[in-house]
């Protein structure tokens, strides 16, 4: 495997990791930021950070992997 | 005729010759119709696929669930964020392998990755199945939103049958660019609607979202953490719909086949990574189906809130205005989910599994006649059997995930195999039609649709690595 693709793949655990397997962990409302619920503020956090993390995924893959001719 | 219904019809009139008027160049033949010729740029690609996800279910059925199970449904918030960083793996490769051999639909790739007619027809029938209550749910929602928002003028049933003629006549002529071209609309419309609502409503009743919240809490003190108002719909359930949704998101046919229509596979990636951005009105959704539990309680539908609540709250002409929205946002969805069945029923039923030497020319006739068929068996099930097709979109979803292994293995794995790929769909099903049909969904708290994707998973798995692998195969 490329090392730009293997960098991107550990990244993309993290929406994964956060969103799905830690939700047993933050399933509580207290306390409360924002005025949002403690659940419902982990949540939106991640979901808002998914594009950053997919955006830096994106930028290692360019930086490590050579670039592909069918790619245009 | 009153304000609401003026608003409501001039919208869905003006969409509807937008989506006709987008066609009006292109020389259509199947890539064209079906895929817009691979030449859509990152924009109208953002608007396709967020077309494709915002349908009325999200609309009424998110602030449905925040009124009346609380918590569970954050899931509606959190699967699109999975889905997307799941296609910004598996979407490209999908892209390129489409470019190279001609894909359209996702039975193309089944018939070109384990070079079997058979497997392609067992999929596109299953997605089919799969397609037909999603479609009716729409036209249903449609119906629905028209009747509250024009205040009961407009019976729901002539609602839903203008809409089906309007959408069959721009896909009919255009293809999936009108459906794209009456998404940017439906868009906008929806986004403003949305946040004009959930920031509005909390602002208006309590001063503001964090006081609705303390309201909330102080009055149902576990409602906002799982499982909610719903016993059933704990954590591990909230888990494995994740895990349903997420993964099986991209194996819906109409979405799977719209990535082809990406001019690029860079450009699906970059889309992949904006897209989660389009899951942040979903919060506002959910303050109102909250705000509309405080200030409305005891609604015997809670999937009627939103609307409810924008009737109490808003002047006539803002009704319009929703309900103009919400109508849009039906008929997007419905034209690419008719779209793809009736690809799937002209080329890959009929064409592939009767008539091979069928020329393009005829094919794409008869796809343009299926959607007419489609549309058809849509609104009489919508009109005739309103409730009775529940379980079949339980189904639906449940269903699709059973193509991820096929995809993602076919890709990725050189050694799957089409009997292994056989197996494991059939099995998936199986053990899918046995728990829900024996109404034991959830099972062990768990999805029903999940259960059966892990079977199939591993059936596909253990399967090819006693078989021979696939022979078709992509370079």
């Amino acid at each position: 495997m490329q090392k730009g693709t293997k960098y991107a793949l550990i990244l993309g655990a993290i929406p994964f990791i956060t969103l799905v397997f830690a939700l047993p962990l933050v399933n509580r409302i207290e306390p409360i930021i924002l005025g949002l619920p403690f659940l419902l503020f982990w949540i939106l956090s991640w979901v808002i950070l998914t594009p950053l993390i997919l955006f830096i995924a994106y930028l290692l893959e360019k930086k490590f992997n050579p670039p592909e001719e069918e790619d245009e | 005729m009153n304000t609401a219904l003026i608003i409501i019809f001039a919208v869905v009139i003006f969409s509807s010759f937008l989506g006709i008027y987008a066609g009006r160049r292109v020389k259509m033949n199947l890539e064209n119709w079906t895929v817009g010729g691979r030449q859509f740029g990152i924009i109208i690609i953002w608007l396709l696929m967020a077309g494709e996800i915002y349908t009325t279910f999200t609309f009424l059925g998110a602030s449905g669930w925040a009124y009346s199970k609380g918590a569970p449904t954050f899931y509606i918030l959190i699967y699109g964020a999975l889905a997307y960083t799941l296609s910004f793996f598996i979407l490209p490769a999908l892209w390129k392998v489409g470019k190279r051999y001609s894909l359209l639909t996702q039975p193309d790739f089944f018939i070109k990755r384990y070079d079997s007619r058979l497997l392609g027809v067992f999929v596109a029938i299953i997605g089919v199945f799969c397609i037909i209550p999603y479609l009716q749910l729409q036209l249903k929602g449609l119906g629905l939103i028209v009747e509250v928002a024009s205040n009961g003028a407009v019976n729901p049933n002539v609602a839903i049958g203008i809409s089906f003629i309007l959408t069959c006549m721009f896909v009919y002529t255009s293809g999936i660019k009108g459906a794209a071209w009456v998404a940017i609309i439906k868009d906008v419309l929806m986004i403003l609607a949305v946040f004009i609502v959930g920031i509005g409503v909390p602002y208006i009743y309590f001063g503001g979202f964090g006081k609705m919240f303390r309201t909330l809490i102080e009055q149902k003190p576990n409602f906002l953490v799982f499982p909610g108002a719903e016993s059933s719909m704990g954590v591990l359930w909230v888990m494995s719909t994740l895990i349903l949704t997420g993964l099986g998101f991209y194996m819906w046919p109409h979405v799977f086949g719209s990535a082809f229509s990406a001019k690029s596979a860079k450009i699906i990636k970059r889309n992949a990574i904006i897209m989660p951005f389009y899951q942040i009105p979903v919060l506002f959704v959910f303050m109102v189906g909250f705000t509309a539990l405080l200030v409305i309680p005891g609604l015997k539908d809670g999937d009627m809130s939103f609307l409810a609540l924008v009737h109490k709250t808003y002047p006539p002409w803002f009704m319009g205005f929703v309900g103009a929205a919400g109508a849009v946002t039906a008929m997007v969805p419905s034209a690419i989910l008719v779209l793809f069945a009736s690809t799937l029923l002209a080329k890959n039923v009929y064409q592939d599994g009767f008539n091979p030497q069928m020329s393009e020319e005829k094919v794409m006739t008869l796809s343009r006649f299926m959607v007419l068929v489609v549309m058809t068996f849509a609104l009489i099930f919508a009109i005739f059997f309103p409730n009775e097709l529940v379980p079949l979109l339980i189904f639906g979803y449940d269903g699709v995930i059973q193509f991820f292994p096929g995809v993602v293995l076919g890709l990725f794995w050189k050694r799957v195999s089409k009997a292994g790929v056989f197996c494991g769909i059939i099995a998936g099903v199986s053990v899918l039609l046995i728990l829900i049909l024996g109404k034991k969904d959830p099972f062990l708290g768990m999805n029903a649709g999940f259960i059966g994707f892990v079977v199939n998973a591993l059936i596909t798995f253990l399967v090819s690595l006693k078989t021979k692998p696939a022979t078709g195969g992509f370079k």
